[in-house]
This record gives structure tokens, C-alpha cells and sequence, in this order.
């Protein structure tokens, strides 16, 4: 074995990387320097030209030297010791038996036998601590393939991450977008919402001006006739005076005075209708005030029908009405309250006049459409039936009259808005109940229940 | 001579009666009345044959409209003359009522005068 050889081995693994450990640049520069040198020189201690070769060689001892020195004391090449440890012994054989060899070859010759066995010892020294390096070396190496892994998981993840986050902001962008998107439909929705409400009230002020238009006439022809009537009354009571017919002048003014309270009486009602009429058409709820129920259920029950008539010349329905005289006046809007009865009282009459119209088909004329009003006192309240003889609701649909926009009358006949704002004016507005009972075929009954002292 | 007011306003009878006290003082006029369609058939099926000789009705009763009734005197009763007293002006009214015999139509509120006339015109065919 050539200390030259040796040399180069281990300058060459000084300069691999040991696992994760790699030596750096200015290091590697330096051990190829060494490399270099340790070439020459090997090839000129071999050369066999007197002197030369012995320097040298003991310039090679010299690089052995400094190798051994430097990768057992620099930091930066510790970790390489174990690989110094094995071929130390076998360098330090090599050295003494190639410096016994040039100053006394004869002593030389008598430890061989020694020095074989100690080379022997050191060879085997060397492979045992290779064999250990290289376990050694194995496990850096894999800690460091662990670590490499490591290195490409965290990228693979930071990558996935700022992926993430750039979806995220998109999704979030477009959900903005498709938020804003709902928001301006939401409020076109509540706009067309508020024109279709206002559009039943008008619908259903249209369908009240002929029955309006027909109850004034009536009280009208009554203030008119009685009027005159009684002008010529205060005539005959004159000329009753005149001839000196005193009781016969006395029962006329009795007459007179009957006349006047007619005159007082209808004026007052038409006087009521109008304001009806314009409680009704106001857009937004009014004041809530104490009202007559009895009063302003007849009226609207009056005001349906005739509305039903005049637009209807074939219309023939009868209605029934009955009034609990113990019912107590009540707080509520009372504009908003008729147009509930107005809605529910047409919805009746609508429904029997439909049933009316199908038996006639069948040929049955017999059959008289009828609804029935009635109020009721009830424990703290007053509870009103709008019942009608119509071919009922059947129970699939029951549940959904009171949405908006549902209707079973033909297009154009109903804004299919009539009950839910019913439902909603006495549940919300007034703290009551809108309740329906129906037997198909037979009847729908509303029952609409107000309570006295209301919430809100 | 009889005849019957038919309307479902309870205040057209003491009006009627004022108008007319003059006639029914007299004995020339008899008034009956009825408050619905189906009462004014009762009355007139309870004489045979009915004093009435002429009806005045009101278009818009609950029950039986004055235009179905108008209907049943025609084909009951057609000696007797009906005309029409409504609230209702409008001519699909009219020409209704027309179509099915009325002699007249008077809208509300009544004008007297002119009821008084077709009540004297009456009076005097009967003499
Ligand atoms: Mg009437």
C-alpha cells in the first residue's frame, strides 16, 4: 500500500458530502489543491530518481500530516474523523516502514514479520471502521433524504396553501358579486311587492266604487225625497193652521220631525260610505281607533254585495247577517279591517256564485248562493264568520291560501294577494287569528278573531 | 186602485206613503209594499186574481233581484205592469229590464214628479 494512494482516498471523501453535511466551496477549492499535490507528489516518490523521490516522500508525510491534523481539529471537517481513525494506523505503518526502509533497510528486514502482522491488524482495523463509517454515513444520508422530503413537503404545502388562498379569494370575490346580485333582486322584489300590494288595494277600491257608487244613491234618494217631502209637509201644515184644524197641523209636524231624523239618519250613512271609501283607498295603515264591528261589518257586507251586483248584472246571491249586540267597540285600523271583510265576503260570494254557475251547467237551478256574516262576543274580543255555501277549498290547497300570490281564480281575476294581506293585517296589525274551516262541496267558513287589546 | 213598492230599503215605505198621502186620502191610490222579491210574490199570489195592477220594484235587493222578479210577474201575472227603480243607471240595466217588459226605469234618487205622472197616467186608464 502507497501512503500517495491513501492520500488521494481520503482527499476524495473530504471532498463528497457526508449525508446532509457538505464541506463548502473555499474547502472544496482547497482539497482539490491537496489532490493535485498528493498526485505529484506520489508520482514523484515512485519515480525512483535519487533524492527527488525522498523528498518527495517526506513532502507526502507532510500532506498526511496536515490532512490528519486538519480534518480531526477543523470544525468543518469533523465530521469525516472516523474515516482519519481507520486508516490512521495503517498510515502510521506505512510511514515507518517506508522511513525504516531508507536510513536501515537490514532493521527493517528484522520486525518485518512484526510489521506485517501490525499491517495486517490495521487493514483489518481499517475495513471494520469503513464497514462502521458507512452505517454511519447511511443513516445521515437518509436523515437527510428525511429532511429533503421534508424540505419538497413543506413547498408542496406552502404551494397548496397560497393555491388555496387565491381560490378563496376568487370564491369570496364572486360571492360578493352574487351577494350584491341577490341584494338588488331582494330589493326589486320588495319594490314590486309594494306596486302589487298597492295594486290589490286598487283593485279592490275599483271593485268597491260600484257598490260605493249604488249605496250613496240610496241614502241620496232618501235625504232628496224626504226633503221635499217635507217642504210640501210644512204647506199643509200652514193651510192646516189656517182652516184651525190644530191636532191635524200637530200630526204633521210629528211627521215632519220623523223626516228630519230620515234626512239626518241617511246623510250620516252616506256620509260613513264615503268615508269608507276613503279609509280604503289610503296607501298606508291608519290610525288605530276605537269602531263600531257591528256597524262597519254591515257595511262592507252592503258594500261587497252591491259592488258584486253592478259589476255583475247576473249575479243573484242572497246573504244573511247577523250582529251580536254585546259586541264591545274594538281598537283596530278600521280601513284595514274592511277591506279583510271586503276581501273574505267577496271570496265568498265568489265561491258560491261559482258553484251556482257549475250546477247550472248540470242543469240544477235551485241553488241559492249565500253567504252568512256574523259577529260574536267573545271572552275579550269579538270574533267574525264569513261563511259562504261555495264548493269549499279542498284540503290539499287549505294550507296555502294564505301565501302571497296564490290563487285559484282564472288570470287577471286575482292579485292572489287578497287573504295574505288579510292574514297579515289581522295577525300582525291587530294580534288576532284568520283561521278557515271548509267542507269541499259544501262550505268555507273564515273566522276572522280580533281581541280587545291588541299588542302592538 | 193597488199597487206595490218593492225594495229592500224599509224607509221607502213611510216616503211613499208621504208623496202619495194626497191619493191614498183620497181612495183613488192603494199602496202595498214588499221588502223583497220574494215577498212581493207572496203578496201577489195571496189575492186571486191580485188587486195589483202595477208593480214598482228596486233592481238590487239581496235574494231575489228586482230583475228576476220583473221575470216571475211577467210569467205569473202578465196583466200586471212592472217598472224598474235602481240605483243603477247604466244602460245594461236598462235595455235588461226593457228586454223583459218593464214599462219604465226610474233611477235613484226617485223623481218624484215623474213617478207621479206614470202613477196619474195609471189613475187615469182605470177610470
Ligand atoms: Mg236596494
Amino acid at each position: 500500500m502507497n501512503l500517495g494512494v491513501i492520500l488521494l482516498i481520503l482527499l476524495f471523501y473530504l471532498r463528497r458530502p457526508m449525508g446532509p453535511i457538505e464541506v463548502s466551496a473555499e474547502w472544496k477549492r482547497i482539497i482539490n489543491g491537496g489532490m493535485i499535490a498528493a498526485f505529484v507528489l506520489w508520482a514523484f516518490s515512485n519515480s525512483g530518481i535519487p533524492i527527488i523521490s525522498q523528498v518527495a516522500l517526506f513532502l507526502n508525510f507532510g500532506l498526511g500530516a496536515l490532512i490528519v491534523y486538519l480534518t480531526l481539529r477543523n470544525p468543518e471537517l469533523q465530521h469525516r474523523k472516523g474515516m482519519i481513525y481507520a486508516w490512521l494506523p495503517l498510515m502510521g505503518l506505512i510511514v515507518i516502514q517506508e522511513f525504516l526502509e531508507l536510513i536501515s533497510p537490514s532493521f527493517f528486514n528484522s520486525i518485518e514479520v512484526y510489521h506485517s502482522t501490525a499491517t495486517f491488524f490495521a487493514i483489518v482495523w481499517a475495513v471494520v471502521m469503513w464497514i462502521n463509517n458507512t452505517k454511519q454515513r447511511k443513516a445521515l444520508e437518509q436523515e437527510r433524504l428525511k429532511t429533503l422530503q421534508k424540505e419538497r413537503e413543506y413547498k408542496v404545502t406552502e404551494a397548496l396553501k397560497a393555491q388555496l388562498e387565491k381560490q378563496v379569494q376568487e370564491r369570496t370575490k364572486e360571492i360578493t358579486q352574487k351577494k350584491n346580485e341577490l341584494e338588488k333582486a331582494l330589493q326589486e322584489l320588495k319594490s314590486a311587492q309594494d306596486q302589487l300590494i298597492h295594486s290589490e288595494k286598487m283593485a279592490s277600491l275599483g271593485e268597491l266604487t260600484a257598490g260605493i257608487a249604488h249605496e250613496i244613491q240610496n241614502p241620496l234618494n232618501f235625504v232628496n225625497n224626504f226633503s221635499e217631502v217635507s217642504a210640501e209637509l210644512i204647506d199643509e201644515a200652514k193651510e192646516e193652521l189656517d182652516s184651525g184644524n190644530q191636532e191635524d197641523a200637530k200630526e204633521i209636524l210629528e211627521d215632519l220631525k220623523a223626516n228630519l231624523q230620515k234626512i239626518l239618519h241617511h246623510g250620516k250613512r252616506a256620509d260613513s260610505i264615503v268615508k269608507g271609501m276613503l279609509l280604503h283607498s289610503r296607501s298606508n295603515s291608519g290610525q288605530k281607533e276605537k269602531s263600531d264591528i257591528n256597524a262597519l261589518t254591515d257595511e262592507y257586507l252592503r258594500l261587497s254585495y252591491h259592488g258584486l251586483r253592478a259589476k255583475d248584472k247576473s249575479f243573484t246571491a242572497d246573504f244573511k247577517i247577523e250582529l251580536d249586540e254585546n259586541v264591545e267597540p274594538v281598537e283596530i285600523v278600521p280601513g284595514d279591517i274592511g277591506r279583510v271583510l271586503l276581501n273574505l265576503i267577496n271570496n265568498g260570494f265568489y265561491a258560491a256564485d261559482e258553484k251556482k254557475k257549475e250546477l247550472e251547467k248540470a242543469g240544477q237551478t235551485d241553488f241559492m248562493p249565500t253567504v252568512w256574516v256574523k259577529t260574536q262576543k267573545i271572552q275579550n274580543g269579538v270574533k267574525i264568520t264569513v261563511r259562504d255555501n261555495g264548493n269549499g277549498i279542498p284540503d290539499e290547497i287549505k294550507s296555502k291560501i294564505f301565501q302571497p300570490f296564490f290563487t285559484t281564480k282564472p288570470t287577471g281575476k286575482g292579485t292572489g294577494l287578497g287573504l295574505s294581506m288579510s292574514y297579515d293585517i289581522i295577525t300582525n296589525g291587530h294580534g288576532g287569528d284568520l283561521k278557515v274551516k271548509s267542507k269541499p262541496g259544501e262550505f268555507t267558513e273564515f273566522e276572522i278573531i280580533i281581541p280587545q287589546t291588541t299588542k302592538s | 186602485m193597488k199597487i206595490l213598492i218593492v225594495d229592500d230599503e224599509k224607509d221607502v215605505e213611510l216616503l211613499f206613503r208621504q208623496k202619495f198621502r194626497k191619493e191614498v186620502k183620497s181612495g183613488v191610490l192603494e199602496l202595498a209594499f214588499a221588502f223583497s222579491g220574494e215577498e212581493a210574490l207572496k203578496v201577489l199570489d195571496s189575492e186571486h186574481p191580485p188587486k195589483v195592477v202595477y208593480v214598482f220594484s228596486d233592481i238590487n235587493m239581496p235574494g231575489m233581484s228586482g230583475l228576476e222578479l220583473l221575470n216571475q210577474v211577467k210569467s205569473h201575472f202578465p196583466e200586471i205592469q212592472v217598472s224598474m227603480i235602481s240605483a243603477y243607471g247604466d244602460s245594461q240595466n236598462y235595455e235588461k229590464a226593457m228586454q223583459s217588459g218593464a214599462k219604465e226605469f226610474f233611477t235613484k234618487p226617485i223623481d218624484f214628479e215623474s213617478l207621479k205622472v206614470e202613477v196619474n197616467k195609471l189613475i187615469e186608464s182605470q177610470k
